[in-house]
């Protein structure tokens, strides 16, 4: 059952990836991101991360995709005649090649690392989410300040990046 | 069980998904679009690495990968905003106001 599952988010999360570069449509695309998206978050199932389950379908499903295809709308971009790069072939040689050679590397590579703490039990014991929040809030406090003064920083150079443009003479006081 | 290696191999192919798709697409949009499948895969990684190896630090990662996904997304759609408003360019490779 789990090797169902797993088979089956990996194949529509791969072939939703290729649809996303392949499709002509930008809306399209922007339709299969976010089956890419919400298969991705079905990985995060079997993998026992519930909490970042939730995570990826609130915020990147949810909030990230919806501020594309808002910008998408907003532009009304022109699907081209020509809307790959005009050297595409050589790039697509090569992207092939280094996944080739990655995919050898993988399946060769014998896999072994320290084991950690937080095995399924201990995790259960405590409740995916409590597990997460306690060490988000112990060990990383200091990156979650620094990632909320990133977002801060983010939204006002979005803003001001954004905003629309006033005449000089009306902006003259800024 | 399913081996970590099917999981870093699925890692793998979507992160080279997306870089195709940065290099190969002219759309700015779809060019961001690459770049979060590329941090998608960035992800299934860490979680992956993080089940298998018992430790909360590979969800961490994930996380503030999420954050940092959310925040390129909204200063990248401000620049493209900026870009079409200026009519300075329609296309990825036609963008070389910085070029010298």
């Amino acid at each position: 059952m789990i090797y169902l599952l797993f088979g089956y988010f990996a194949t529509v999360s791969i072939l939703s990836g290729i649809f996303t570069i392949a499709l002509k449509n930008p809306v399209h695309c922007g339709l299969s991101l976010l089956s890419l998206l919400l298969h991705v978050a079905g990985l995060f199932v079997l993998l026992n991360a519930e909490f970042l389950f939730a995570v990826q379908i609130i915020v990147y499903a949810g909030a990230i995709l919806v501020l594309y295809l808002f910008v998408l709308m907003l532009l009304n971009l022109k699907t081209e005649e020509q809307y790959l790069h005009k050297k595409y072939p050589f790039f697509l040689f090569a992207g092939v090649a280094i996944l080739g050679e990655l995919l050898i590397l993988v399946f060769q590579t014998p896999y072994g690392g320290a084991q950690g703490a937080a095995t399924p039990e201990v995790v259960l014991q405590t409740g995916p989410s409590h597990a997460v929040g306690i060490t988000m809030f112990s060990d990383y406090l200091l990156l979650f300040e620094i990632v909320g003064v990133f977002l801060l920083g983010a939204i006002i150079g979005a803003i001001v990046l954004a905003k629309t443009p006033t005449a000089p003479a009306a902006g003259a006081d800024r | 069980m399913i081996p970590l290696s099917a999981y870093v191999g699925l890692s793998f192919i979507l992160f080279m998904t997306g870089l195709l798709g940065v290099l190969i697409r002219r759309n700015f949009i779809i060019v961001l679009m690459s770049v979060e499948i590329m941090l998608n895969a960035a992800n299934i990684n860490l979680v992956a690495f993080s089940h298998y190896l018992s430790s909360m630090a590979g969800q961490m990662a994930a996380l503030f990968v999420i954050a940092i996904a959310a925040g390129e997304a909204a200063v990248g759609l401000a620049i493209i905003i900026v870009v079409f408003r200026g009519k300075i360019a329609t296309n990825v490779d036609q963008i070389n106001l910085l070029k010298w």
